[in-house]
């Protein structure tokens, strides 16, 4: 399904896709192959020069985006492409400095430089692709897997309780926060716009299919079934409270865009103010 | 002149770190056709408890770092006394912040004993906080080591803007003071 | 600031004299290297590098952070330096711990950045605010995979300032992260620093690209092994991954395309040995014993040697500047001319094996070891030396 949605959508998007490198690795059915046609989009709506735009992205499904894109495109280890993203960010205020990774990736291993990139404000987009486990290594349970889920290390069902990311990423600090599914294309889009243009740290969680490791394991086959699942629990509500949009196995999953806090200042902000104050202090010596 | 070893012991607080620095400074930059290596305790013992700084003086290439065997010691705690004095050349110089340290027959090695009552002489000028810098000017005066005029140098350097005056005054207390 | 009172407009390089510690020193001198960003995580003994990083890098119009723990340090650097910017970080050895997965992300994408470990005692928290010389093997092999690295060992204050300058242009140079190898009494010790004036400094800065980007091959070497190197917002559209990959820079996962890679990274620091490993030889000439050491180590040794040649005994110093790539064919030549060589090390033989290995059974080597909390007296390594030539 993706990989059609894909090439429909290729002739617009073919000098943001890397030469040579399409077809892509996601599986059929997998939400990946379009979410990612969707930033494509986005990035040029917003108008940002490309040579300003850079994607990082860590290891995983999602991780291996950074690679087809057209951009400076930097593919970093598991869990750490948020630091990435803040030292290469901080070298040109203007750089808009993208990462897009998977709910392991940067809720597990990266759970930590999500928080204090958050903590900090960044200037930095986040886009993770939640697809409640760990699809490359073949489904194991993760951070946001619900409780009772079933997956390859939780073969009785998910003994723990999920993160939920927008209330994490807002309680830590960040001022844009939004979350929509794989479905949501035309709104994911309008809204990575606004993550894209945001100051400071915007934080995207797109819900996206994975029949191969999750689908099969927790009776939604077919990467449309899940997304139909989706569409079935799916409430819109902008400006929702980020602390009360957990995701169960059954319960409403809340969209929207909940956050935007646009008078906070930012890491890049204040790092050029103390530039400027110390320019002007004198030297104290060795 | 050959090797020179030097070490300042006392408790946290006292500016044991400092001494040292200045006398390492004011040797190493001037003073001609010398070098001196300064080399202190660190971690949770300098905050606090005992103190070091030591200061090695050469002609040439200083090649070993740390005083192992001190030509000078200068003592401003009973316990820095004890600890160190086994380390002195027999023959070498020991100075004495004289109502913190009571000496007992260990002392006997050394070839030469200076008293001074750094603290108190400190606390005449306003803190006991200069008695390290009387204890230094006690000590140019008493060596040949190093020059007034380099430590006054490195004293206006180093120290804070609004200490300096007072310190000045400690060393030369310090200096002029006759046991 | 001492002899020389700095004008203001230039304070990357604050030509003067000063009396001061390792650590500062360090510190600038990759100021005076350019570099621009500083990630870092407190931790004893280096904090006065970063300490001091994050006072000087505004002033200069740089950006100093500090991060949640030394894997964002270090992989911030690597971000940094794909921004353009000359970038580094200071850590100790369970930091150094913490950086080594991703120092492996540095070499595998050819990044420029230095990594200062001021080396204390170990393994794990071991002795914070003692010295060590225990992550020399550390350095050469921690990261997964095969490798190969360039680590340089200062001696002295001075050398702590000059010797982060060629790490700098070795990063650049090369394409990798450098390892400078301190120690905790070299860090904290205070002595004389001469910092020169800029224009005396010299100064290497990786290669740019000077074709076309629409037929940019990022990773197609030039005859020395080494790609030039686009950063971001230049209009190449840099690709970096940790997978291995072709020349392009897109992941290739088969035997024939690691085979390609692997072996320019490797032969890129192999074949321009000559050109990076740096030694001090003292007192070889009519040496009939020698010594082997490095870092503060090597002072103490010479310590050593002064006491042994005031009773006759002939003994040299080789000092091993660059610690890898390992100088293997120089200690070998030397090995031909006398029977004992001794190794001083503040660790249970790490550079000692090496030698062994170097030395072919063309001599004996002997290591004169401690554990680290101190450095050797020179009377410890004599009582040594006069034991191998009775
Ligand atoms: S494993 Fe799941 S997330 Fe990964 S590519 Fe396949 S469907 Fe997509």
């Amino acid at each position: 399904m993706t990989s059609e949605l894909l090439k429909a959508e290729e002739h617009p998007s073919d000098v943001f896709l890397r030469p040579g490198r399409i077809p892509h690795i996601w599986c059929p059915g997998c939400s990946l192959g379009s979410v990612t046609n969707v930033i494509i989009q986005a990035i040029k709506q917003s108008g940002i020069d490309s040579k300003k735009i850079a994607i990082i992205s860590g290891i995983g499904c999602t991780g291996r985006a950074a690679g087809y894109l057209n951009f400076d495109s930097f593919h970093t280890t598991h869990g750490r492409a948020i630091p990435f993203a803040i030292g290469l960010s901080v070298t040109d205020p203007e750089r808009k400095v993208i990462v897009i990774s998977g709910d392991g990736d940067l809720a597990s291993i990266g759970g930590n430089h999500l928080i204090h990139g958050a903590r900090r404000n960044a200037d930095i987009t986040v886009i993770c692709v939640n697809n409640f486990q760990y699809g490359m290594t073949g489904g194991q349970v993760g951070p946001t897997s619900y409780e009772g889920q079933f997956q390859t290390t939780a073969p009785y069902g998910n003994v723990e309780h999920p993160f939920d990311l927008p209330g994490l990423a807002y309680s830590c600090g960040a001022t844009f926060v939004a979350r929509w599914t794989a479905l949501d294309v035309r709104r994911m889009k309008e809204t990575i716009i606004e993550a894209i243009l945001h100051k400071g740290f915007s934080f995207v969680e797109i819900l996206g299919s994975c029949p191969t490791t999750y689908g099969r394991r927790n009776q939604l086959r077919e990467g449309l079934e899940i997304l139909e699942n989706f569409r079935k629990r799916t409430v819109l509500q902008h400006g929702a409270d980020p602390t009360k949009t957990e995701i169960s196995k059954d319960g409403p999953i809340i969209v929207g865009k909940f956050v935007e806090i646009k008078d906070k200042s930012t890491l890049t902000d204040n790092l050029l103010k103390v530039q400027r104050i110390a320019k002007a202090t004198k030297s104290r010596g060795l | 002149m050959p090797r020179v070893e030097i070490r300042f012991a006392g408790f946290g607080g006292q500016g044991i770190g400092l001494l040292g620095r200045l006398m390492g400074e004011a040797i190493a930059l001037y003073m001609e056709e010398k070098n001196a290596i300064m080399t202190q305790s660190y971690g949770p013992e300098s905050r606090g408890g005992a103190s070091s700084s030591d200061v090695v003086i050469d002609e040439g290439e200083i090649a070993y770092p740390k005083a192992t065997h001190y030509d000078y010691l200068v003592v401003m705690s009973e316990e820095a006394y004890h600890k160190y004095i086994p380390n002195l050349k027999e023959g070498g110089t020991l100075f004495v912040e004289e109502n913190l340290v009571i000496l007992d027959d260990h002392a006997k090695k050394a070839g030469k004993i200076l008293k001074i009552p750094a603290t108190k002489i400190a606390e005449e000028i306003g803190s006991s906080l200069y008695a390290n810098i009387a204890m230094l000017g006690f000590f140019c005066a008493n060596t040949d080591i190093v020059s007034e005029d380099a430590l006054k140098k490195v004293i206006r350097e180093k120290v804070k803007a609004r200490f300096v005056k007072n310190n000045l005054i400690a060393f030369e207390k310090g200096k002029n003071y006759k046991g | 600031m001492s002899k020389t009172i700095q004008k203001e407009e230039d304070r990357t390089v604050l030509t003067g004299e000063y009396f001061t510690t390792g650590n500062l020193a360090a510190a600038e001198g990759a100021l005076a290297a350019g570099c621009k960003f500083f990630g870092g995580y407190p931790i004893t003994p280096s904090s006065e590098i970063a300490e001091h990083m994050s006072y000087r890098l505004p002033q200069v119009g740089g950006h100093f952070l500090q991060f949640e723990d030394e894997i964002a340090s270090i992989v911030s650097i690597l971000g940094a330096s794909w921004g353009g910017w000359k970038s580094m970080t200071a850590t100790s050895g369970p930091g150094y711990s913490l950086m080594l997965e991703n120092i492996g992300l540095g070499i595998m994408t050819e990044t420029p950045c230095v990594i200062i470990n001021v080396q204390r005692g170990g393994p794990s928290t071991g002795l914070p605010t003692l010295v060590g010389q225990q992550d020399i093997q550390q350095t050469r092999w921690g990261s997964h995979g095969d490798y190969e690295v360039i680590a340089l060992a200062p001696n002295s204050v001075q050398e702590c300032f000059d010797l982060v300058i060629v790490a700098f242009n070795y990063a650049e140079k090369y394409r990798l992260p450098v390892t400078l190898l301190m120690d905790e009494t070299l860090g904290h010790m205070s002595e004389k620093l001469i910092i020169p004036k800029k224009d005396d400094i010299k100064i290497i800065n990786r290669k740019k690209p000077k074709d076309d980007p629409s037929s940019h091959l990022p990773y197609k070497a030039d005859e020395d092994l080494v790609p030039p190197m686009a950063t971001a917002g230049e209009g190449y559209r840099v690709i970096t991954t940790g997978l291995t990959h072709d020349e392009r820079g897109y992941p290739v996962l088969d035997a024939e395309t690691q085979e390609k890679l692997l072996r320019r990274l490797i032969n890129k620091i192999k074949k321009n040995k000559d050109d990076i490993i740096l030694l001090e030889e003292y007192k070889l000439k009519d040496a009939e014993l020698i010594i082997i050491s490095f870092g503060i180590s090597a002072r103490a040794s010479k310590g050593a040697i002064e006491l042994a040649r005031k009773k006759g005994i002939k003994v040299g110093l080789l000092r091993l500047i660059t610690i890898w790539p390992f100088a293997d064919e120089h200690i070998e030549k030397l090995a031909e001319k006398v029977d004992n060589i001794l190794v001083v090390e503040i660790n249970s033989g790490q550079v000692t094996r090496e030698v062994q290995r170097a030395v072919k059974g063309k001599a004996n080597v002997h290591g004169v070891l401690k554990h680290g909390g101190t450095i050797h007296t020179p009377e410890e390594i004599l009582s040594e030396i006069e034991r191998r030539v009775k």
